[in-house]
Protein backbone atom coordinates (compact mmCIF):
# COMPACT_ATOMS: atom_id res chain seq x y z
CA UNK A 1 0.00 0.00 0.00
CA UNK A 2 2.77 2.57 0.88
CA UNK A 3 4.64 3.22 -1.88
CA UNK A 4 1.95 2.46 -4.94
CA UNK A 5 0.96 5.91 -5.53
CA UNK A 6 4.43 8.07 -5.70
CA UNK A 7 5.30 9.01 -8.91
CA UNK A 8 1.95 7.91 -10.47
CA UNK A 9 0.07 10.35 -7.82
CA UNK A 10 1.49 13.39 -8.32
CA UNK A 11 1.51 13.15 -12.37
CA UNK A 12 -1.83 12.02 -12.90
CA UNK A 13 -2.17 12.62 -16.44
CA UNK A 14 0.75 10.15 -17.41
CA UNK A 15 -0.94 7.70 -14.33
CA UNK A 16 -3.06 5.39 -17.37
CA UNK A 17 -1.86 4.39 -20.28
CA UNK A 18 -4.67 6.61 -22.80
CA UNK A 19 -6.71 4.10 -24.87
CA UNK A 20 -7.89 4.34 -28.23
CA UNK A 21 -11.74 3.35 -28.25
CA UNK A 22 -11.41 0.81 -30.69
CA UNK A 23 -8.43 -0.74 -29.47
CA UNK A 24 -8.56 -4.49 -28.56
CA UNK A 25 -6.96 -4.65 -25.81
CA UNK A 26 -6.08 -8.23 -24.57
CA UNK A 27 -7.61 -11.26 -26.97
CA UNK A 28 -9.46 -13.45 -24.62
CA UNK A 29 -6.94 -13.80 -22.02
CA UNK A 30 -7.31 -11.23 -18.69
CA UNK A 31 -3.75 -10.29 -18.11
CA UNK A 32 -3.36 -11.25 -14.39
CA UNK A 33 0.71 -10.75 -14.15
CA UNK A 34 -0.20 -7.66 -12.15
CA UNK A 35 0.75 -5.20 -14.77
CA UNK A 36 -0.31 -1.52 -14.89
CA UNK A 37 -3.71 -2.07 -16.86
CA UNK A 38 -6.07 0.40 -18.35
CA UNK A 39 -9.18 1.44 -16.97
CA UNK A 40 -11.40 -0.31 -20.37
CA UNK A 41 -10.74 -3.19 -21.83
CA UNK A 42 -12.32 -4.83 -24.73
CA UNK A 43 -12.00 -8.83 -24.61
CA UNK A 44 -12.42 -10.81 -27.75
CA UNK A 45 -14.38 -13.99 -26.64
CA UNK A 46 -13.44 -16.17 -29.46
CA UNK A 47 -16.54 -17.43 -31.87
CA UNK A 48 -18.16 -15.01 -29.51
CA UNK A 49 -18.94 -11.31 -28.68
CA UNK A 50 -16.71 -8.40 -27.32
CA UNK A 51 -16.54 -7.66 -23.67
CA UNK A 52 -16.33 -4.48 -22.50
CA UNK A 53 -15.57 -3.37 -19.11
CA UNK A 54 -14.27 0.07 -17.23
CA UNK A 55 -15.58 3.24 -17.63
CA UNK A 56 -17.25 3.95 -21.06
CA UNK A 57 -20.37 5.13 -22.63
CA UNK A 58 -22.37 4.22 -25.66
CA UNK A 59 -23.75 6.55 -28.02
CA UNK A 60 -25.83 6.66 -31.08
CA UNK A 61 -23.99 8.30 -33.88
CA UNK A 62 -25.64 11.44 -32.76
CA UNK A 63 -24.76 11.33 -29.13
CA UNK A 64 -27.29 10.09 -27.24
CA UNK A 65 -26.68 7.26 -24.77
CA UNK A 66 -28.05 4.16 -25.57
CA UNK A 67 -29.55 2.74 -22.94
CA UNK A 68 -27.46 0.41 -20.59
CA UNK A 69 -28.17 -2.08 -17.44
CA UNK A 70 -24.77 -3.17 -16.53
CA UNK A 71 -21.35 -2.26 -15.78
CA UNK A 72 -20.15 -5.26 -18.34
CA UNK A 73 -21.77 -5.34 -21.70
CA UNK A 74 -20.89 -7.88 -24.86
CA UNK A 75 -20.88 -6.19 -27.67
CA UNK A 76 -22.42 -8.74 -30.94
CA UNK A 77 -19.70 -9.13 -33.31
CA UNK A 78 -21.23 -11.34 -35.62
CA UNK A 79 -24.11 -9.52 -36.88
CA UNK A 80 -27.09 -11.46 -36.14
CA UNK A 81 -28.07 -10.29 -32.72
CA UNK A 82 -31.46 -8.79 -32.54
CA UNK A 83 -30.79 -6.69 -29.68
CA UNK A 84 -27.65 -4.81 -31.18
CA UNK A 85 -25.50 -3.38 -30.32
CA UNK A 86 -25.45 -6.23 -27.42
CA UNK A 87 -25.14 -9.59 -27.97
CA UNK A 88 -27.79 -12.09 -27.31
CA UNK A 89 -26.33 -15.37 -27.83
CA UNK A 90 -27.23 -15.85 -31.69
CA UNK A 91 -24.14 -16.48 -32.43
CA UNK A 92 -24.69 -19.75 -31.48
CA UNK A 93 -27.23 -20.55 -33.64
CA UNK A 94 -25.38 -19.52 -36.53
CA UNK A 95 -22.09 -21.15 -36.03
CA UNK A 96 -19.95 -17.89 -35.62
CA UNK A 97 -16.29 -18.36 -36.28
CA UNK A 98 -13.31 -15.85 -35.35
CA UNK A 99 -10.60 -18.05 -36.19
CA UNK A 100 -8.64 -17.58 -32.99
CA UNK B 1 -40.71 -19.49 4.28
CA UNK B 2 -44.02 -20.76 5.69
CA UNK B 3 -44.26 -24.32 6.90
CA UNK B 4 -44.81 -26.66 3.89
CA UNK B 5 -47.70 -29.73 3.76
CA UNK B 6 -45.62 -32.72 5.04
CA UNK B 7 -45.16 -35.63 1.82
CA UNK B 8 -44.44 -39.15 3.87
CA UNK B 9 -42.61 -40.42 7.42
CA UNK B 10 -39.48 -38.18 6.63
CA UNK B 11 -40.80 -34.91 5.71
CA UNK B 12 -43.54 -35.37 8.99
CA UNK B 13 -41.09 -36.49 11.62
CA UNK B 14 -38.93 -33.29 10.67
CA UNK B 15 -41.58 -30.84 10.72
CA UNK B 16 -42.70 -32.42 14.31
CA UNK B 17 -39.48 -32.17 15.20
CA UNK B 18 -38.53 -28.57 13.83
CA UNK B 19 -41.83 -27.39 15.90
CA UNK B 20 -41.67 -29.41 19.16
CA UNK B 21 -37.94 -30.07 20.28
CA UNK B 22 -35.36 -28.23 21.35
CA UNK B 23 -32.49 -26.97 19.06
CA UNK B 24 -30.22 -26.95 21.60
CA UNK B 25 -30.32 -30.52 23.10
CA UNK B 26 -26.90 -32.24 21.63
CA UNK B 27 -28.64 -35.34 20.15
CA UNK B 28 -31.00 -32.81 18.89
CA UNK B 29 -32.03 -34.40 15.38
CA UNK B 30 -31.27 -37.76 16.05
CA UNK B 31 -34.94 -38.82 15.19
CA UNK B 32 -34.10 -38.21 11.95
CA UNK B 33 -31.73 -41.22 11.15
CA UNK B 34 -34.38 -44.12 11.12
CA UNK B 35 -36.61 -42.54 8.67
CA UNK B 36 -34.28 -40.89 6.63
CA UNK B 37 -32.19 -44.84 6.36
CA UNK B 38 -35.62 -46.77 5.45
CA UNK B 39 -36.49 -43.95 3.03
CA UNK B 40 -33.82 -43.91 1.22
CA UNK B 41 -33.67 -47.81 1.29
CA UNK B 42 -36.93 -47.77 -0.22
CA UNK B 43 -36.86 -45.12 -3.24
CA UNK B 44 -37.29 -45.92 -6.40
CA UNK B 45 -35.91 -42.79 -7.43
CA UNK B 46 -34.71 -39.72 -5.32
CA UNK B 47 -34.89 -37.13 -7.86
CA UNK B 48 -38.49 -37.94 -8.12
CA UNK B 49 -39.42 -39.02 -4.52
CA UNK B 50 -41.85 -35.97 -2.89
CA UNK B 51 -40.97 -37.01 0.53
CA UNK B 52 -36.90 -37.16 0.09
CA UNK B 53 -36.81 -34.17 -2.09
CA UNK B 54 -39.27 -32.07 0.20
CA UNK B 55 -37.13 -32.64 3.33
CA UNK B 56 -33.88 -31.88 1.66
CA UNK B 57 -35.57 -28.53 0.63
CA UNK B 58 -36.76 -28.06 4.13
CA UNK B 59 -33.24 -28.97 5.51
CA UNK B 60 -31.56 -26.27 3.05
CA UNK B 61 -33.89 -23.38 4.16
CA UNK B 62 -32.82 -23.48 7.42
CA UNK B 63 -29.46 -22.01 5.73
CA UNK B 64 -31.35 -19.73 3.63
CA UNK B 65 -34.27 -17.82 5.17
CA UNK B 66 -35.63 -20.26 7.20
CA UNK B 67 -38.74 -21.63 7.96
CA UNK B 68 -41.38 -19.73 10.11
CA UNK B 69 -42.35 -20.98 13.50
CA UNK B 70 -38.64 -22.58 13.21
CA UNK B 71 -36.19 -21.61 16.12
CA UNK B 72 -33.16 -20.52 13.88
CA UNK B 73 -30.65 -22.64 16.03
CA UNK B 74 -31.75 -26.25 14.01
CA UNK B 75 -29.19 -24.31 11.39
CA UNK B 76 -26.39 -26.62 12.31
CA UNK B 77 -28.04 -29.48 14.96
CA UNK B 78 -25.66 -32.31 14.29
CA UNK B 79 -28.72 -34.57 13.74
CA UNK B 80 -30.04 -32.67 10.49
CA UNK B 81 -26.67 -32.14 9.32
CA UNK B 82 -26.65 -35.87 9.32
CA UNK B 83 -29.79 -36.43 8.11
CA UNK B 84 -28.77 -34.26 5.03
CA UNK B 85 -25.36 -36.23 4.49
CA UNK B 86 -26.81 -39.25 4.32
CA UNK B 87 -29.91 -37.68 1.57
CA UNK B 88 -27.48 -35.93 -0.46
CA UNK B 89 -24.77 -38.70 -0.74
CA UNK B 90 -27.68 -41.25 -2.72
CA UNK B 91 -28.50 -37.66 -4.48
CA UNK B 92 -25.56 -37.55 -5.51
CA UNK B 93 -24.73 -40.70 -6.70
CA UNK B 94 -27.96 -40.78 -8.32
CA UNK B 95 -26.60 -37.94 -10.76
CA UNK B 96 -23.63 -39.27 -11.01
CA UNK B 97 -24.83 -42.24 -12.58
CA UNK B 98 -27.18 -40.39 -14.65
CA UNK B 99 -24.77 -38.34 -16.71
CA UNK B 100 -22.38 -39.64 -19.57
CA UNK B 101 -19.20 -37.09 -19.26
CA UNK B 102 -17.90 -35.05 -22.53
CA UNK B 103 -14.11 -36.53 -23.66
CA UNK B 104 -12.13 -34.76 -21.16
CA UNK B 105 -10.72 -31.24 -22.69
CA UNK B 106 -7.35 -30.26 -21.96
CA UNK B 107 -7.06 -28.41 -18.80
CA UNK B 108 -6.51 -24.86 -19.62
CA UNK B 109 -9.88 -22.11 -20.19
CA UNK B 110 -10.30 -21.89 -23.43
CA UNK B 111 -10.74 -25.75 -24.26
CA UNK B 112 -12.86 -25.94 -20.98
CA UNK B 113 -15.28 -23.07 -22.21
CA UNK B 114 -15.04 -24.87 -25.25
CA UNK B 115 -16.10 -28.52 -24.24
CA UNK B 116 -18.85 -26.73 -22.21
CA UNK B 117 -20.63 -24.74 -25.20
CA UNK B 118 -20.66 -28.23 -26.50
CA UNK B 119 -22.68 -29.84 -23.70
CA UNK B 120 -25.16 -27.03 -24.10
CA UNK B 121 -25.46 -26.52 -27.43
CA UNK B 122 -28.50 -28.86 -27.80
CA UNK B 123 -30.30 -26.05 -25.24
CA UNK B 124 -31.89 -28.06 -22.67
CA UNK B 125 -35.21 -26.99 -22.05
CA UNK B 126 -35.66 -25.99 -25.57
CA UNK B 127 -38.91 -28.36 -26.14
CA UNK B 128 -40.47 -26.35 -23.00
CA UNK B 129 -39.27 -22.83 -24.04
CA UNK B 130 -40.58 -23.70 -27.83
CA UNK B 131 -44.09 -24.74 -26.84
CA UNK B 132 -44.24 -21.63 -24.67
CA UNK B 133 -43.43 -19.10 -27.54
CA UNK B 134 -45.87 -20.56 -29.96
CA UNK B 135 -48.22 -22.43 -28.22
CA UNK B 136 -48.54 -22.51 -24.40
CA UNK B 137 -51.90 -20.81 -22.84
CA UNK B 138 -51.92 -17.81 -20.63
CA UNK B 139 -52.62 -20.82 -17.22
CA UNK B 140 -49.87 -23.14 -18.51
CA UNK B 141 -47.31 -20.30 -18.87
CA UNK B 142 -48.73 -19.58 -14.87
CA UNK B 143 -47.79 -22.96 -14.36
CA UNK B 144 -44.30 -22.59 -15.77
CA UNK B 145 -43.56 -19.27 -13.58
CA UNK B 146 -44.82 -21.26 -10.77
CA UNK B 147 -42.50 -24.21 -11.04
CA UNK B 148 -39.63 -21.43 -11.71
CA UNK B 149 -40.46 -19.62 -8.62
CA UNK B 150 -39.24 -22.45 -6.69
CA UNK B 151 -35.62 -21.21 -7.69
CA UNK B 152 -35.70 -17.95 -9.45
CA UNK B 153 -37.25 -15.81 -5.86
CA UNK B 154 -33.84 -16.31 -5.10
CA UNK B 155 -32.10 -16.57 -8.47
CA UNK B 156 -28.21 -16.38 -7.93
CA UNK B 157 -28.37 -17.16 -4.11
CA UNK B 158 -27.13 -20.82 -4.40
CA UNK B 159 -23.73 -20.47 -6.23
CA UNK B 160 -22.65 -17.66 -3.63
CA UNK B 161 -22.09 -20.66 -1.44
CA UNK B 162 -19.17 -20.78 -3.83
CA UNK B 163 -17.32 -17.57 -3.60
CA UNK B 164 -15.45 -17.47 -0.82
CA UNK B 165 -14.40 -21.21 -1.74
CA UNK B 166 -12.79 -20.00 -4.86
CA UNK B 167 -9.58 -17.70 -5.60
CA UNK B 168 -8.45 -15.36 -8.37
CA UNK B 169 -9.49 -15.32 -11.76
CA UNK B 170 -12.32 -17.79 -11.53
CA UNK B 171 -13.50 -15.88 -8.38
CA UNK B 172 -13.36 -12.65 -9.93
CA UNK B 173 -15.39 -14.24 -12.81
CA UNK B 174 -17.96 -15.42 -10.40
CA UNK B 175 -18.46 -12.11 -8.18
CA UNK B 176 -18.55 -10.05 -11.55
CA UNK B 177 -21.84 -12.39 -12.74
CA UNK B 178 -23.24 -12.26 -8.91
CA UNK B 179 -22.89 -8.84 -9.12
CA UNK B 180 -24.84 -8.23 -11.91
CA UNK B 181 -27.94 -11.21 -10.88
CA UNK B 182 -28.01 -9.02 -7.93
CA UNK B 183 -28.51 -5.59 -9.97
CA UNK B 184 -25.68 -4.06 -9.90
CA UNK B 185 -26.63 -1.94 -7.04
CA UNK B 186 -29.45 -1.37 -7.55
CA UNK B 187 -32.32 -3.30 -5.75
CA UNK B 188 -34.92 -2.82 -8.26
CA UNK B 189 -32.60 -4.68 -10.67
CA UNK B 190 -32.13 -7.35 -8.32
CA UNK B 191 -32.97 -10.64 -10.94
CA UNK B 192 -35.29 -12.51 -8.15
CA UNK B 193 -36.70 -9.25 -7.72
CA UNK B 194 -37.60 -8.96 -11.64
CA UNK B 195 -39.10 -12.37 -11.05
CA UNK B 196 -41.16 -11.60 -8.10
CA UNK B 197 -42.25 -8.60 -10.35
CA UNK B 198 -43.31 -11.06 -12.90
CA UNK B 199 -45.43 -12.95 -10.47
CA UNK B 200 -47.13 -10.20 -9.65
CA UNK B 201 -48.05 -9.15 -12.97
CA UNK B 202 -49.09 -12.46 -13.19
CA UNK B 203 -51.47 -12.39 -11.15
CA UNK B 204 -49.05 -14.76 -9.03
CA UNK B 205 -47.78 -14.91 -5.07
CA UNK B 206 -44.42 -13.45 -5.28
CA UNK B 207 -43.25 -14.36 -2.06
CA UNK B 208 -40.52 -17.05 -1.67
CA UNK B 209 -41.63 -21.04 -1.26
CA UNK B 210 -45.49 -19.34 -1.80
CA UNK B 211 -46.33 -22.07 -4.17
CA UNK B 212 -43.50 -25.15 -2.56
CA UNK B 213 -46.68 -27.28 -1.64
CA UNK B 214 -47.95 -26.72 -4.97
CA UNK B 215 -44.68 -28.40 -7.22
CA UNK B 216 -43.76 -31.45 -7.49
CA UNK B 217 -40.33 -33.37 -6.27
CA UNK B 218 -38.15 -32.72 -9.33
CA UNK B 219 -38.89 -29.06 -9.11
CA UNK B 220 -37.64 -29.14 -5.62
CA UNK B 221 -34.89 -31.61 -7.25
CA UNK B 222 -33.57 -28.49 -9.49
CA UNK B 223 -33.45 -26.46 -6.32
CA UNK B 224 -31.49 -28.76 -4.16
CA UNK B 225 -29.46 -30.14 -6.85
CA UNK B 226 -27.63 -26.54 -6.69
CA UNK B 227 -28.32 -25.90 -2.80
CA UNK B 228 -25.63 -29.45 -2.29
CA UNK B 229 -23.22 -28.26 -4.90
CA UNK B 230 -23.04 -25.01 -3.32
CA UNK B 231 -23.14 -25.75 0.50
CA UNK B 232 -20.65 -28.30 0.12
CA UNK B 233 -16.96 -27.01 -0.59
CA UNK B 234 -15.80 -30.54 -1.86
CA UNK B 235 -18.52 -29.59 -4.50
CA UNK B 236 -17.05 -26.29 -5.83
CA UNK B 237 -16.04 -27.50 -9.17
CA UNK B 238 -20.24 -29.07 -9.43
CA UNK B 239 -21.11 -25.33 -8.68
CA UNK B 240 -19.43 -23.63 -10.99
CA UNK B 241 -20.54 -26.54 -14.09
CA UNK B 242 -23.20 -26.15 -12.44
CA UNK B 243 -23.59 -22.16 -13.15
CA UNK B 244 -21.79 -22.17 -16.50
CA UNK B 245 -24.62 -24.79 -17.79
CA UNK B 246 -27.37 -22.10 -16.69
CA UNK B 247 -25.55 -19.58 -17.92
CA UNK B 248 -25.38 -20.88 -21.45
CA UNK B 249 -29.08 -21.99 -21.83
CA UNK B 250 -30.67 -18.81 -21.21
CA UNK B 251 -30.72 -16.10 -23.15
CA UNK B 252 -32.27 -17.59 -26.56
CA UNK B 253 -35.27 -19.37 -24.19
CA UNK B 254 -35.57 -16.32 -22.48
CA UNK B 255 -36.42 -14.71 -25.81
CA UNK B 256 -38.76 -17.68 -26.32
CA UNK B 257 -40.46 -17.06 -22.79
CA UNK B 258 -40.88 -13.27 -23.49
CA UNK B 259 -42.53 -13.94 -26.84
CA UNK B 260 -44.29 -16.11 -25.72
CA UNK B 261 -45.65 -14.24 -22.46
CA UNK B 262 -46.57 -11.18 -24.52
CA UNK B 263 -48.35 -13.43 -26.83
CA UNK B 264 -50.36 -14.45 -24.13
CA UNK B 265 -51.57 -11.05 -23.29
CA UNK B 266 -49.13 -10.77 -20.44
CA UNK B 267 -47.90 -7.15 -20.20
CA UNK B 268 -44.00 -6.29 -20.04
CA UNK B 269 -43.90 -6.36 -16.27
CA UNK B 270 -43.93 -9.97 -16.35
CA UNK B 271 -42.02 -10.10 -19.75
CA UNK B 272 -39.27 -7.92 -18.24
CA UNK B 273 -37.49 -10.89 -16.41
CA UNK B 274 -36.58 -12.43 -19.94
CA UNK B 275 -35.84 -9.45 -21.38
CA UNK B 276 -33.43 -8.99 -18.98
CA UNK B 277 -31.99 -12.31 -19.32
CA UNK B 278 -31.33 -12.55 -23.00
CA UNK B 279 -28.88 -9.30 -22.55
CA UNK B 280 -28.08 -10.75 -19.19
CA UNK B 281 -26.86 -13.98 -19.75
CA UNK B 282 -25.19 -13.31 -23.42
CA UNK B 283 -22.35 -11.64 -21.38
CA UNK B 284 -22.30 -13.87 -18.40
CA UNK B 285 -21.88 -17.33 -20.15
CA UNK B 286 -19.13 -16.37 -21.84
CA UNK B 287 -17.48 -14.85 -18.17
CA UNK B 288 -18.67 -18.40 -16.75
CA UNK B 289 -17.51 -20.43 -19.69
CA UNK B 290 -14.01 -18.91 -19.95
CA UNK B 291 -12.95 -17.53 -16.83
CA UNK B 292 -14.86 -18.92 -14.13
CA UNK B 293 -14.70 -22.48 -14.94
CA UNK B 294 -12.01 -22.33 -17.37
CA UNK B 295 -9.81 -20.26 -14.52
CA UNK B 296 -10.57 -22.63 -11.62
CA UNK B 297 -9.78 -25.90 -13.81
CA UNK B 298 -6.23 -23.60 -14.50
CA UNK B 299 -5.62 -22.74 -10.94
CA UNK B 300 -6.97 -26.38 -9.76
CA UNK B 301 -7.08 -29.10 -12.93
CA UNK B 302 -8.36 -32.02 -10.50
CA UNK B 303 -11.81 -30.56 -10.55
CA UNK B 304 -11.99 -30.67 -14.32
CA UNK B 305 -14.64 -33.75 -13.52
CA UNK B 306 -17.02 -31.94 -11.24
CA UNK B 307 -17.04 -28.90 -13.48
CA UNK B 308 -18.23 -31.06 -16.16
CA UNK B 309 -20.53 -33.17 -13.89
CA UNK B 310 -22.02 -29.95 -12.78
CA UNK B 311 -23.21 -28.72 -16.08
CA UNK B 312 -24.20 -32.28 -16.80
CA UNK B 313 -26.39 -32.80 -13.84
CA UNK B 314 -27.67 -29.29 -14.23
CA UNK B 315 -28.52 -30.22 -17.71
CA UNK B 316 -29.97 -33.71 -17.02
CA UNK B 317 -32.08 -32.41 -14.06
CA UNK B 318 -33.38 -29.82 -16.16
CA UNK B 319 -34.36 -31.85 -19.39
CA UNK B 320 -36.46 -34.15 -16.37
CA UNK B 321 -38.07 -31.05 -15.34
CA UNK B 322 -39.04 -30.15 -18.64
CA UNK B 323 -40.14 -33.71 -19.73
CA UNK B 324 -42.38 -33.87 -16.52
CA UNK B 325 -44.38 -30.06 -17.75
CA UNK B 326 -44.43 -31.75 -21.55
CA UNK B 327 -46.11 -34.50 -20.83
CA UNK B 328 -48.62 -33.12 -18.47
CA UNK B 329 -48.98 -30.74 -21.13
CA UNK B 330 -49.59 -32.75 -23.80
CA UNK B 331 -52.39 -34.83 -22.48
CA UNK B 332 -53.98 -31.76 -20.89
CA UNK B 333 -53.44 -32.10 -17.26
CA UNK B 334 -51.47 -29.20 -15.19
CA UNK B 335 -47.92 -30.17 -14.28
CA UNK B 336 -48.43 -29.10 -11.11
CA UNK B 337 -49.19 -31.56 -7.77
CA UNK B 338 -52.49 -33.16 -7.70
CA UNK B 339 -53.80 -31.60 -4.74
CA UNK B 340 -52.63 -28.65 -5.83
CA UNK B 341 -54.99 -24.81 -4.67
CA UNK B 342 -53.27 -23.49 -7.12
CA UNK B 343 -56.05 -21.56 -8.86
CA UNK B 344 -56.07 -19.64 -11.63
S1 LIG C 1 -21.79 -11.95 -31.17
FE1 LIG C 1 -23.36 -12.79 -29.97
S2 LIG C 1 -25.10 -12.46 -31.17
FE2 LIG C 1 -23.55 -11.59 -32.38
Amino acid sequence: MQDENTVDAATPDTAVDPVEPDTVVDAAERETNGARRPDQSIVAYPDGPLLVRGDFEIVTPSGEPLPRNRKTVALCRCGASIIKPYCDGTHKLIGFRTDD
Amino acid sequence: MKQPLTRGPVSTALLDLLGSASADDPRAGEELQEPVFSALADTPDIAFDDDLQLTLFCLYELHYSGIEGVDDAWEWAPGLIGARRRIEQTFEEKMRAAVELPQRPRTNSGDVAAALFKMTAPDGGGGISRFAAKQASAEQLQEFLTHKSIYQLREADPHTWAIPRLRGRAKAALVEIQADEYGGGRPDRVHAELFAQAMRGAGLNPEFGGYVDDVPAITLATANLMSMFGLNRRLRGAIVGHLSAYEMTSSQPSRMYANGLRRAGFGDDVAEYFDEHVEADAVHEQIAGRDMAGGLVEAEPGLLDDVLFGAAAALAIETWLGDHIMAAWKEGRSSLQPQSSFAV
